[in-house]
């Protein structure tokens, strides 16, 4: 059972959260601009990464906070934890961030026209 | 002694003064308190304890621990029984009843054992070769198999025993309390530290308990054990934990540990469990889990007296029993060779030491040479005599490379064969924890390499086999394990340990018998599951070359010893058929649990009423002395209908549904999900997240909403009221509320969060009871003096505040069943009071309380959906029909661009219809299939399925719901479902039966 610190109440075990998949998967800000395609790789495609991973949890059973994590998938490890609506610091999380297709994908692109920050 | 003939005079760590008696197969026994059922058994010279999974041979004890492949006992009768536990693990208490397993109709004579005879036909993957086909009739030989080649017999009904679990948290946790165990718990003890160290057996000491040709400070092992022991015990921040197997190391350091409270009392005391389960978080663990004997691969090396050489030397010095009264001792390395001595000291014969090695010296050699023992360098035993306990050995000289055997055999009389083919270190919690194995060539076996969690290994199980050696190495580890945990301290000088000095081993995986591999005779690899070195090259040779697939083809390491004794000598076979190094071809994954476990500790309290909470409304102890019937709703208890005397299901319902639509029905609702959403930005939110129009709905009015998740398909819908300027109250189904919350709270967190929005959960904050029917108005009207009740002023979808029966309230006029209706919400603590407040102002108007199948037959009367019976997450709101409540207006919302796909249009998807049956009594179980070309029997193509089906009293017929391939367009159409014993006939129509204007609403 994986122990994850969440950033507002402190250590606990992994039953008390839920798994809230891939971070980062900005929603496009013009939907109606986008192909069904594109829209498709928004909604459907995920990032299936062996090694550090920016996903999100929510302290479910606590808090109900959400926030996000690195984390390798191989290992378990726990790099990294931060806020909602900020980027990873560590080098692992900014690797994995910068390295992932979605950057360069058209429902990143509109979602980027449309709304400011991250 | 009465009996136990086998018990050795001075030696042992029983109690003699406590006799205890048990029975094994029925017959009764002696033992001492402190044996286990293995030592007592041996104790009276009962060597024959079952019969093997396959080939039912007879088979005895081979260990003293919990890697026993072989005495698998079942331990007690009726509900408390047992099976497949290691009757080397079983402590005796007085009226313990064990039974072999396996064997019919008994155990020295058994029918099975013609399988054995037969072996040929029975080689590796046999199952797989021979029953596969016809795939049809796998069914009925699989029942055959189990019959025939089984272990032992599950209990047959609910375990009445009680299970404890306990959540721990250690700085340093120790996995096991032999030497080097013991030495780091100590060390890290007087850091200060939070140290847990548990073992598996009754009795601190591990390995040392064995020994009695070793001293530490020049005291006697057992006395360092004892002041260690003691010296942890005033360590107040030091918890030991015997009879503790940990059996599963997961991620983050979470272990969990079977602990087997009072299983060696018999029955458990009062306040006490059977089991307890432990749950610990370890911020380091040092595992000192020790190392287990590997048997030799010879020529029938399963008969009964066949035994691991340690636990020969366990049996005679920790438990006082003689194994056998004339011993070989076979062997490859100079370890065997302390048992030589010990069976001297205890006045057993060793009639020869037989030894793999072409030249054997050092001061273990010379030790047993100055006794007169016999030592056969460089030679194999070839033979075993005595089916039911070894009778004599044959033994030859090896070849040259020691594949086959030369020379003339000598045969030797013994009633004990005592073997040892070198140590594999306990490296299971290791690989568990996701540590990479490495191959020790010098010890022929797999060590810990590189850790991938928080963790250290010592003493045998990190290959550190000497005893002072894992004392230093236990002291250090320990200290260190502290300091990273944020302790200080340093580690204790380590105690002077003396023992007998020990060269290397010879690694032969297989010794060769007189005749050809798999010929005359088996050689065993793995005794629980029958797996012969002839097998494992078989199945080399038809291209099992992974190991895994090895395991899972031969069977081999599979089973509730999970091939302790067994994995390394079946890779090494392989690896030498494969021409390739063990390391090279790798192990099985190792996997919990360490040892089985009983699945009512896992379970713990969490069995019957506490295997879920059962959450009940206000009102429920009223429906309760009312007679009602209830069911569940996800975990609420709902009233499902209210039987009068004598009233069948069906006269119920029927009853309940004509009150509503003819006077006045009064229903518990209280179960609704009910969300608060407030802030400046919520009408905002509520417009992103329903697929309709919120920005201008006005204080006090209610709408219906429609959720869809992102792909378009319909997730939940209920009715929201805006209560204030930046206030709302939103309802859900019963069972989506907690994932509605969850809902709302992610896209707002983690897509909208600069939108001014709060949610809070206020379902258990309202008791809700809904009055339906012509006759509502007139009934609240009695209760309710502040509220003016005229359609005008209260008109449909509105709320109002007011006072009834004397209790604040909010009143929404919103209606499920289509009737003149009334949502009144009042604070929790009220409901029963409201409740018998409106049945008392109903009297006049026979106001019926109904359930919630009345609740269900009503709505369907309307053609009103229920989300998760019309829909199940492939369902979007074009094929509910239900377009008119989807904006066209909106730029967008949670699925807009997915329902916006051609394809959710297309008139071909499984869409909402009404089905009539031709015969209006028929009414259709609900999942039927809906065909339209009839066959004489299955495939038929199949459009969908029937969703919802009843009678309705009101329409004097059956009514259904039914999604169906291209539904829209078949109104009119006929169609069949297909039935066990008949088909009926239906005709497609809207999905809505009765009021189709529409003008009940305002009763």
């Amino acid at each position: 059972m994986l122990h994850i610190t969440c950033p507002w109440c402190g250590p606990r075990d992994d039953n008390e959260f839920h798994y809230g998949g891939e971070a980062h998967i900005l929603r496009p800000a013009a939907p109606e601009k986008l192909s069904d395609g594109e829209w498709a790789e928004y909604l459907f495609l995920k990032q299936n990464a062996k090694g550090p991973f920016l996903e999100r949890w929510s302290h479910s059973a606590g808090c109900r906070q959400w926030f996000n994590v690195v984390r390798n998938t191989a290992t378990d490890e726990i790099i990294e934890i931060y806020p909602m609506g900020e980027l990873p610091k560590s080098p692992e999380g900014i690797k994995a961030y910068e390295g992932n297709w979605r950057r360069q994908s058209a429902a990143e692109k509109n979602a980027k026209a449309g709304v400011s920050g991250t | 002694m009465s009996g136990q003939s086998f018990r050795i005079r001075d030696k042992g760590r029983i109690d003699r003064s406590k006799p205890v008696r048990f029975t094994f197969d029925g017959k009764s026994y002696e033992g001492f308190e402190g044996d286990t059922l293995a030592s007592a058994l041996i104790a009276n010279g009962v060597h024959l304890i079952g019969r093997s999974f396959k080939y039912h041979r007879p088979r005895g004890i081979l260990a003293a621990g919990s890697e026993e492949p072989n005495a698998l006992i079942q331990l007690g009768g009726g509900n408390k029984s047992e099976p497949n536990l290691r009757a080397t693990q079983i402590e005796i208490f007085d009226g313990l009843e064990a039974a072999s397993q396996n064997r019919w109709p008994c155990l020295k004579f058994d029918v099975g054992a013609v399988n054995s005879v037969f072996h040929r036909l029975f080689p590796a993957g046999f199952y797989y070769k021979t029953f596969m086909w016809p795939a049809s009739l796998w069914l009925k030989y699989e029942h055959v198999i189990r019959h025939a080649a089984g272990l032992g017999k599950a209990p047959p009904d609910r375990d009445p025993d009680r299970y404890e679990k306990v959540h721990a948290h250690a700085d340093v946790l120790i996995v096991g309390g032999g030497p080097a165990g013991l030495a780091a718990a100590l060390a890290a003890g007087k850091t200060g530290a939070r140290v847990i160290l548990a073992d598996e057996t009754a009795d601190w000491g591990g390995s040392l308990l064995s020994e009695s040709d070793c001293e530490i400070d020049g005291k006697e092992p057992a006395r360092w054990v004892e002041e260690s022991v003691a010296e942890l015990e005033a360590m107040p921040e030091v918890t030991l934990v015997k009879r503790c197997t940990i059996t599963g190391y997961y991620d983050h350091n979470y272990l969990t540990g079977l602990e087997r409270v009072s299983d060696h009392l018999g029955a458990a005391p009062e306040h006490t469990p059977r089991q307890r389960l432990w749950k610990i978080r370890a911020k380091r663990v040092v595992l000192a889990t020790g190392a287990l004997e590997r048997p030799l691969v010879f020529t029938d090396n399963d008969r009964p007296g066949v035994m691991l050489s340690s636990a020969v030397r366990t049996y005679v010095n920790r438990y006082g029993v003689l194994p056998g009264r004339k011993t070989v001792i076979f062997t490859n390395n100079d370890d065997a060779y302390r048992t030589a001595l010990a069976l001297e000291d205890a006045h057993g014969r060793v009639a020869a030491i037989v030894d793999v090695r072409t030249s054997v010296t050092g001061p273990l050699a010379d030790a047993v040479r100055a006794k007169g023992i016999t030592v056969y360098e460089n030679h194999g035993i070839v033979s075993v005599q005595g089916t039911q306990k070894v009778t004599s050995v044959e033994v030859m000289q090896l070849d040259a490379n020691g594949t086959g055997v030369t020379g003339t055999a000598k045969s030797v009389n013994c009633d004990l064969i005592a073997m040892s083919g070198g140590w594999n270190p306990t490296v299971h919690l290791f690989s568990q924890s996701k540590g990479k194995l490495t191959w020790d060539t010098e010890m022929a076996a797999f060590i810990p390499g590189t850790a991938s969690q928080a963790l250290a290994s010592t003493g045998a199980c990190n290959g550190t086999m000497g005893l002072a050696d894992s004392l230093k190495e236990g002291l250090k580890l320990g200290a260190e394990a502290a300091r990273e945990a944020g302790h200080k301290g340093r580690a204790p000088a380590a105690p002077k340990a003396t023992e007998p000095e020990q060269g290397g081993l010879r690694p032969l995986w297989i010794t060769p018998g007189k005749a050809k591999l798999g010929r005359k005779g088996k050689h065993f690899v793995d005794f629980q599951n029958d797996v012969t070195a002839a097998d494992v090259q078989l199945a080399a040779r038809e291209g099992y070359r992974s190991v895994e697939h090895l395991k899972r083809y031969t069977t081999t390491g599979m089973g509730t010893d999970q091939g302790k004794t067994s994995n390394v000598n079946a890779l090494a076979i392989l690896s030498d058929v494969l021409a390739s190094d063990i390391p090279a071809v790798g192990t099985t994954t190792f996997r919990p649990p360490y040892t089985p476990a009983t699945i009512g500790a896992y379970t713990g309290r969490n069995v019957g009423k506490l295997f879920e909470p059962v959450r009940k409304t206000r009102i429920d102890e009223w429906a309760r002395a009312n007679g009602a019937k209830f069911e569940h709703v996800g975990q609420w208890m709902r009233a499902w209908y209210f039987p009068k005397q004598g009233e069948t299901f069906r006269q119920a319902i029927d009853r309940e549904v004509k009150a509503v639509r003819d006077g006045c029905g009064i229903l518990d609702a209280s179960t609704l999900g009910k969300i608060d959403i407030q802030g400046p930005d919520a009408a905002e939110f509520l417009n992103r997240i329903y697929t309709n129009a919120w920005l201008k709905l006005g204080v006090g009015r209610c709408r219906y909403g429609l959720m869809l998740k992102e792909d378009g398909m319909v997730m939940d819908d209920g009715v929201t009221t805006c209560i204030g300027e930046n206030h709302y109250h939103m309802t859900t189904t019963t069972g989506g509320a907690a994932n509605v919350l969850s809902w709302l709270e992610e896209w707002h967190q983690t897509e909208w969060p600069d939108l001014k929005v709060f949610f809070s959960s206020v379902t258990e904050q309202w008791s809700v009871v809904a009055i339906n029917g012509p006759k509502s108005r007139a009934v609240l009207q009695k209760l309710c003096e502040d509220v003016d009740f005229s359609a005008e002023a209260f008109p449909f979808m509105a709320m109002k505040e007011g006072t009834v029966a004397g209790i604040p309230a909010r009143l929404y006029r919103i209606s499920f069943t289509g009737e003149l209706s009334f949502e009144i919400n009042v604070p929790a603590r009220y409901g029963l009071a409201l409740w018998e407040a409106l049945m008392e102002a109903g009297k006049e108007f026979d106001i019926t309380p109904y359930g919630t199948e009345t609740m269900h037959v009503l709505r369907a009367e309307k053609g009103f959906i229920i989300v998760g019976q019309e829909t199940d997450g492939t369902v979007n709101p074009l094929d509910l029909g239900m377009d008119w409540i989807v904006s066209k207006k909106k730029p967008d919302f949670v699925g807009k661009r997915s329902l916006e796909r051609e394809s959710m249009a297309s008139p071909d998807r499984k869409q909402l219809v009404g089905l009539l049956t031709e015969d209006p009594q028929t009414v259709l179980p609900e999942g039927g299939h809906v065909v339209e070309k009839l066959k004489p029997e299955p495939p038929m193509e199949m459009l969908g399925h029937v969703t919802s089906s009843y009678y309705s009293p009101n329409c004097g017929r059956s009514i259904a719901m039914a999604l169906i391939k291209g539904g829209h367009a078949r109104h009119g159409q006929t169609l069949h479902v297909p039935l066990e014993d008949k088909v009926v006939k239906v005709t497609v129509t809207e999905p809505r039966f009765f009021d189709l204007e529409g003008e009940r609403i305002d009763g």
